[in-house]
């Protein structure tokens, strides 16, 4: 096992950098790190239609929602493949394409956890800051959104890993990031698989499951001070 | 970019599509009752005394919710069968086994979230409801049964539901493995006649029906049966 | 005829609501006279609170008219945050914003509403803070303060507004006891001076020391509208009598 880390290790980590581009764990990163922060902005736009009670925002916005909840990433994937470069008339790097598709996807689950988030702040908040005068953006400005974000926090770190662990499924369309790698590990060493893919397994493991401790901290964290201050707070269900 | 839907007029590509859409389904229930069978068996053990068993469950349940479904599968195709004694692996080169990987697979995986959903709803019962039905004579297992189970069920469905939509659309992924299912069928459909658009949509449409279906059928249950707690 | 609308603070007629098919408000009307004290009491589930939400629109009526200082609430050029910046309303649960100080609590309205200069709406929240009796907690956090406390907050931060009409809904039902006291000696120093408002209660003792006149409703309907002294004293009204021997058991 240990020559084996020894060969590979860097091979995982950074892919066949650097002679060829980044990729391995770090292309896995940069997929998770840069798609939901670019989806991020978007989210938050689809996630306030989301609460609208005008239909011209909550209908398309709903829509966008329920049709990327509903089909799964491959096909959104696939999709993307196709599409884009019809659209766009270019060629797109395999990369690219699943950076698009990846921002797409996360757009519509971060939308509902803003949604979700100022939806579950306690109605008093929303109608105290009302009552002292405050419009609809300012309400959101001042006492809605700082309160709201907060609460989010858990939700964003637990669909961090579990972008990270989507990014599993571009390999299929030739994104060298993480499994791709190991795929390519496997073709070369031929025999041992278990141990290939094993080590595979652990490059997600850790980080996936060291974020998913930090993230039930801070929510435990969070509901602790909530509970000494008194402040009745729903849970905040997705 | 004109559509053209004629090539379901023909009988091997639509046969090819409702064999793949069967094959999901197969895949879809068949891990849904396996890893929610396995789950009430996890849920139970999580809380055993014995540190060692505790362990155990422990790191079934992270190792399957901290990697990726996809690389549970590629685990189980490639490295699975090193591990197994000369004869059943020749059974497995032999047949074609990706069905059961994937089957295996999913329902491990789903059966790791539905234990902690299971768990995380018998835990939301507040303990006095509990002493409750002690109170008005119930034994132990009769509180269980008559006060405790029916309230968790209400307040899981949820996130079962939830889950279960996961689960289903992760039937996608055994197409990695070689698994003829929904999505391998629609590609292999636009590789022969490069009508990419219209297969696309036919696999999006089908599976958005579904997976409506399902998200429907959960806020549905989570309306009927909210339970209120002050 | 313009001085008699001038005294007239609050005028609500024909005041209609209904949850679906539920009829909450039922045709109830009313005036209140700028520098009166309104208590407002009753049953539960009698439309108490729904009546005085709808006066700064929390709640929408489906028919009737509610005038504020002169001006129909419903006029479609009046801005709804105009309205509500003229209205002070002091809710059950506080409602105190907890990612704020005190100090920002009591400034916030005055300084994105009014557009008052930050120095000057310190002066002002310190001086209300006084005021209520909570100088040293300036820049306390809410979490840090009692129940009491934050209620006391919650009526600096309404005044804030230097609005000509308050409005509490059940201000001290929230509140332990022996916390009670101090919220409503702030609502009685603040009759004193004049103020013009509603405060829906549960509290007799105390309506009977600071409202001018009392509205007992039942069922969506105001069934009196009369001075203390009647009200304890001669209840004409069956459920009026019945109301005042439970509270009073």
């Amino acid at each position: 096992m240990f020559e084996f880390i020894q060969k590979y290790g860097l091979f995982y980590l950074l892919g066949g950098w650097p002679e060829t581009e980044l990729g391995g764990f770090a292309g896995t990163l940069i997929l998770a790190g840069v798609g939901l922060g670019i989806s991020f902005p978007l989210a938050i736009l689809i996630g306030f239609a989301r609460t609208s009670q005008n239909p011209v925002f909550f209908v398309p916005a709903s829509i966008w929602v329920y049709t990327l909840r509903g089909i799964p990433l491959l096909m959104i994937l696939f999709w993307a493949y196709f599409l884009i470069p019809e659209l766009t008339g270019r060629a797109m790097t395999p990369f690219s394409t699943a950076l698009a598709a990846i921002i797409i996807y996360e757009s519509a689950f971060m939308a509902e956890i803003v949604r979700a988030g100022i939806m579950g702040l306690p109605a008093g908040q929303t109608e105290a800051a009302r009552s002292i005068g405050l419009g609809y953006w300012q309400s959101m400005r001042y006492v809605v959104l700082p309160q709201a974000l907060v609460n989010m926090i858990p939700s964003f770190v637990n669909q961090f890993v579990s972008t990270v662990k989507a990014t599993s499924i571009v390999y299929i369309i030739g994104v060298s990031e993480l499994t791709f790698v190991a795929q390519q590990v496997n073709a070369i060493e031929v025999t041992n698989p278990v141990r290939t893919f094993i080590v595979l397994a652990f490059f997600y493991f850790i980080p996936c499951w060291g974020l998913s401790v930090l993230s039930r901290k801070i929510e435990r964290d969070i509901g602790a001070r909530r509970k000494a201050a008194n402040v009745p707070g729903k849970e905040i269900r997705i | 970019m004109g559509m053209d839907f004629s090539f379901l007029a023909q009988e091997e590509f639509l046969l090819a599509l409702v064999d793949g859409l069967l094959v999901t389904c197969k895949l879809f229930l068949a891990s849904w009752v396996c890893g929610f069978a396995t789950a009430l068996v996890m849920a139970n053990l999580r809380d055993v005394r014995f540190a060692a068993v505790r362990f155990v469950v422990s790191v079934f349940l992270e190792y399957h919710r901290n990697v990726p479904t996809v690389v549970q599968m590629l685990v189980w195709y490639f490295a699975m069968p090193e591990l197994l004694p000369d004869s059943l692996r020749l059974w497995i080169n032999r047949g074609n086994t990706e069905f059961l990987f994937a089957w295996v697979a999913l329902s491990l995986n789903v059966s790791a979230y539905f234990a902690e959903d299971i768990r995380s709803g018998i835990r939301a019962i507040p303990a006095t409801q509990f002493e409750a039905a002690r109170a008005i004579g119930l034994s132990a297992l009769g509180g269980v049964i008559y006060v405790i189970l029916p309230q968790a069920v209400r307040l899981t469905i949820p996130t079962i539901l939830n889950r279960t939509l996961i689960l289903f659309k992760d039937t996608s992924l055994a197409m990695a493995i070689g698994v003829s299912e929904l999505t391998y069928q629609v590609r292999n459909i636009e590789n022969i006649t490069f009508r990419a658009f219209e297969a696309y949509f036919i696999a999006t449409v089908i599976y958005l029906t579904i997976s409506l279906l399902i998200m429907f059928a959960g806020a549905w249950f989570s309306r009927r049966f909210t339970v209120a707690y002050r | 005829m313009t001085d008699t609308i001038r005294d007239t603070m609050v005028e609500i007629r024909e005041l209609e609501k209904y949850y679906s098919s539920f009829k909450v408000l039922d045709g109830i009307s009313g005036t209140v006279n700028r520098g009166e004290v309104i208590v407002i009491c009753g049953p539960s589930g009698s439309g108490k609170s729904t009546m005085i939400r709808t006066i700064n629109r929390l709640e929408e009526i489906s028919s009737g008219r509610i005038i504020v200082d002169g001006r129909d609430i419903h006029d479609r050029d009046y801005d709804i945050n105009e309205l509500r910046s003229k209205i002070g309303f002091v809710f059950q649960q506080f409602n105190l914003f907890p990612h704020l100080s005190v100090k920002d609590n009591v400034t916030l309205s005055p300084r994105k509403v009014a557009g008052m200069p930050a120095r000057e709406a310190s002066e002002l929240a310190e001086h209300l803070l006084e005021k209520v009796g909570l100088s040293e907690k300036l820049n306390a956090m809410p979490a840090s303060l009692s129940g009491g406390q934050q209620q006391r907050v919650a009526i600096a931060r309404a005044l804030a507004q230097k609005a000509p009409l308050m409005l509490f809904d059940e201000p001290t039902s929230a509140l332990d006891p022996e916390m009670v006291g101090e919220v409503l000696t702030v609502i009685q120093q603040l009759a004193e001076e004049g103020q013009t408002m509603m405060i829906v209660t549960h509290e007799m003792g105390f309506a009977g020391k600071v409202a001018d006149r009392i509205w007992f409703m039942d069922r969506g309907s105001i069934l009196t509208q009369s001075p203390p002294g009647d009200f304890f004293n001669n209840p004409e009204h069956p459920r009026v009598q019945k109301f005042l021997s439970d509270m009073l058991h």
